[in-house]
């Protein structure tokens, strides 16, 4: 293993301190870049555009964020802009739930949602990262109040109904017991040379320390019942105060041969993950207060209720046909120099329109996830009041697969609500299939294996699965590198006056930073398109 | 039957579904009606029923009558395009535009099942059966 490069009077922060200093912030930033403290995104702050586009129209297809975006920063730098968007709503897949709320899915069934005030579910983006700096930029600059969204809750659960007879076990315990063998067996082989060929002498003692350190071994290199295991995985009886304040270390760590075949391992890895790695946000009061923000600064641009029907080029403008999507009628008609087009790939491959075959084929060529959330209201805290686990997720090999528990509110009298399901795969097209109350029947009845409490504290719930959404017929555009190596490209340009963007358009797909991103990259290259 | 491949744009799908996987599709018996939900990347029912009624009705409705929103799913019932077998097979083992393909989450059988179903249900009256056979040379080589 190699040594540190740095000289070791000299820390990295001081390095860069240095390098700043002599060659200025920029150069500092981009020795950062290198050594790996942050990480170039393609969010480079508030999207500068210049140059006056002298009165040019963008007709903007869909109300999303990668709608809304476009519209509130192309109307800022003088163009005309308008939206047309389907529903009766802005926002499109940032929506939140709260009771009253209506919603009719395809085929006809409306669900109202009974949840009392202040709770609410999140049916599309629910988490945002520290690193999706774009969604986050416009939520300071737009005042969108952030707390903290918990993935990983070392108090909740990892279930399996094939494991520990289909008990669910606490994330911790399963984290430190996995963890903690796999160092004492690491720290046994390299003890026994069987390491030898591999390791150096000098790296094996080092390997033998960090064994410990990150494994809670004791000094026999043991993970076992005492002090060091107990302080990771918990104790028997905490520690306390006055004369009952002993501890008892905890005994009972899960042996290796049936912790491996629990496959529970499986289940710790997620918050680990770029993605959902700590820090992670939620807006405060609702995914929706994000969209909601947008809103007040476009709304006088959208227009709802507005089916597009056929989009048609001709030299130097474009033509967009649509119908009062409630009430249809006779098609009306929007013109401007340009059209940016966001609505998803699932709808917009229905939709005629006048483009060359590689976009068309493009449009064409991915489909749409099926996912189903189901939120379902409880007459109590119990998660918090008997089990202690506040916010964080649940994993399960149920057909629920997951329970999220509330990132807010804690402690508060009254109702609360859960995330009581949220599937994808197999999982999520076997409940599309169901009616949404049969969803809800079925989350409460799975949910009750991990939660027994459910059978008594269910007060009301509302599912929404995905492919069943008017507007958007599917979650999520999934792209494979195939796809992305035939397609992809050619979606992104520019096809006499039409573009696309939106999370389809990105290469983070489902993720609203990638609605952000390829609207902020599309207004920019249209934009030079423009004033060029 | 193959495990289905894992490519970079469904790293979303399988952060948030987090693991919990088996490779062998299993059923796991509804608490109540006997319904079977799947426990594997891959579809558990076997016959075209319960696969009409566990995946397409999601989209293409309880009555195969499809649904109009912003776009619409198509029709099955009464539908000129389900002639000839292997048309339905192979949007189904390689998808069409939107509807995702199931080529990796259903084997041979299960989707000459479903085909056969939808051909003679729902006012389609098609008589000849489409084989697993069939199905097998529909898919991508």
């Amino acid at each position: 293993m190699s040594t540190p490069a740095t000289p070791a009077s000299m820390t990295r922060r001081e390095l860069l301190t240095l390098i700043g200093s002599v060659a200025g912030s920029s150069a500092s930033y981009t020795a950062m870049a290198g050594m790996g403290l942050t990480t170039p995104s393609n969010y480079t702050g508030p999207i500068k555009l210049e140059g006056d586009p002298k009165g040019a129209s963008v007709l903007i297809l869909g109300a999303g964020l990668a709608g809304m975006v476009a519209a509130y920063e192309l109307r800022k730098v003088g163009y005309k802009v308008r939206v047309l968007e389907y529903n009766t709503r802005a926002g499109g897949r940032n929506w939140t739930l709260r009771g009253g709320d209506s919603y009719t899915e395809l085929g006809g069934i409306t669900q109202t949602c009974g949840f009392d005030k202040g709770l609410y579910i999140n049916p599309g983006p629910w988490r945002i990262p520290h690193h999706h700096h774009g969604v986050l930029d416009y939520c300071r600059r737009f005042g969108v109040a952030l707390e903290p969204y918990v993935q990983v809750n070392y108090n909740a659960l990892v279930h399996s109904t094939k494991a520990f007879g289909g008990k669910p076990q606490r994330f911790r315990e399963i984290q430190s017991d996995y963890q903690g063998q796999i160092a004492e067996l690491l720290a046994k082989a390299t003890q026994q040379h069987k390491l030898d060929e591999l390791v150096t002498k000098e790296d094996q003692e080092m390997l033998l320390e960090s064994l410990k350190d990150w494994g809670a071994l004791d000094e026999h290199h043991a993970y076992a019942p005492g002090r060091e295991s107990s302080e990771r995985r918990g104790y028997e009886k905490l520690p306390g105060g006055g004369v009952s304040a002993v501890p008892v270390f905890s005994k009972n760590i899960i042996p290796f041969s049936p912790l491996l075949h629990s496959q529970l391992w499986g289940a710790i890895g997620a918050g680990q993950n770029f993605e959902m790695q700590t820090m992670l946000f939620q807006p405060v009061g609702g995914m929706d207060k994000i969209g909601d923000a947008f809103k007040r600064q476009v709304n006088d641009l959208i227009q709802y209720n507005a089916k597009v029907t056929r989009i048609q080029q001709a030299p130097g403008k474009v033509t967009v046909s649509y119908v009062d999507a409630v009430k249809g009628g006779a098609p009306r008609t929007a013109t401007a120099d340009w059209c940016l087009c966001t609505i998803p790939l699932s709808v917009l491959s229905q939709i005629e329109i006048d483009v060359g075959d590689d976009m068309q084929a493009a449009i064409n060529a991915v489909p749409y996830a099926a996912s189903t959330k189901v939120g379902l209201q409880f007459k109590r805290r119990f998660w918090e009041e008997d089990e202690h686990i506040y916010g964080g997720i649940t994993y399960t090999d149920l057909p629920i697969r997951v329970i999220a528990y509330p990132n807010n509110g804690y402690h508060s009298a009254g109702k609360g609500v859960l995330l009581g399901g949220y599937m994808f795969g197999p999982n999520a097209y076997e409940f599309t299939s169901l009616p949404p109350a049969e969803r809800v029947r079925r989350a409460v009845e799975y949910g009750a294996q991990i939660h027994p409490q459910y059978k008594t504290e269910f007060d009301n719930g509302i599912a929404v699965a995905w492919h069943r959404v008017p507007w958007t017929l599917g979650c999520l555009g999934v792209w494979t590198d195939e796809r992305r190596a035939e397609h992809y490209q050619n979606l992104c340009q520019i096809d006499g006056r039409f573009l696309v963007a939106g999370e389809h358009a990105s290469y983070i797909p489902g993720w609203q930073e990638g609605a952000v991103l390829s609207s902020l990259d599309a207004i920019t290259r249209l934009h030079q398109r423009v004033v060029a | 039957m193959k495990k289905p491949k894992n490519p970079a744009g469904l790293r979303f799908l399988c952060v948030l579904t987090a693991a919990l996987v088996t490779t062998t599709a299993q059923a796991q018996s509804d608490l109540s009606s006997g319904a079977v939900f799947s426990t594997g990347p891959s579809f558990a029912q076997r016959d075209g029923r319960a696969l009409y009624e566990a995946i397409c009705q999601g989209c293409h409705m309880p009555d195969a009558k499809g649904a109009v929103g912003a776009g619409r799913y198509p029709a099955l019932a009464g539908n000129a395009n389900l002639a000839a077998a292997r048309y339905p097979a192979t949007v189904v083992v390689n998808g069409l535009r939107a509807m995702p393909a199931f080529g990796d989450q259903l084997d041979d059988q299960q989707i000459a099942e479903v085909v056969n179903y939808v051909r003679s249900h729902f006012g389609n009256d098609f008589k000849d059966l489409l084989d697993a056979g069939t199905v097998k040379s529909l898919r991508p080589k």
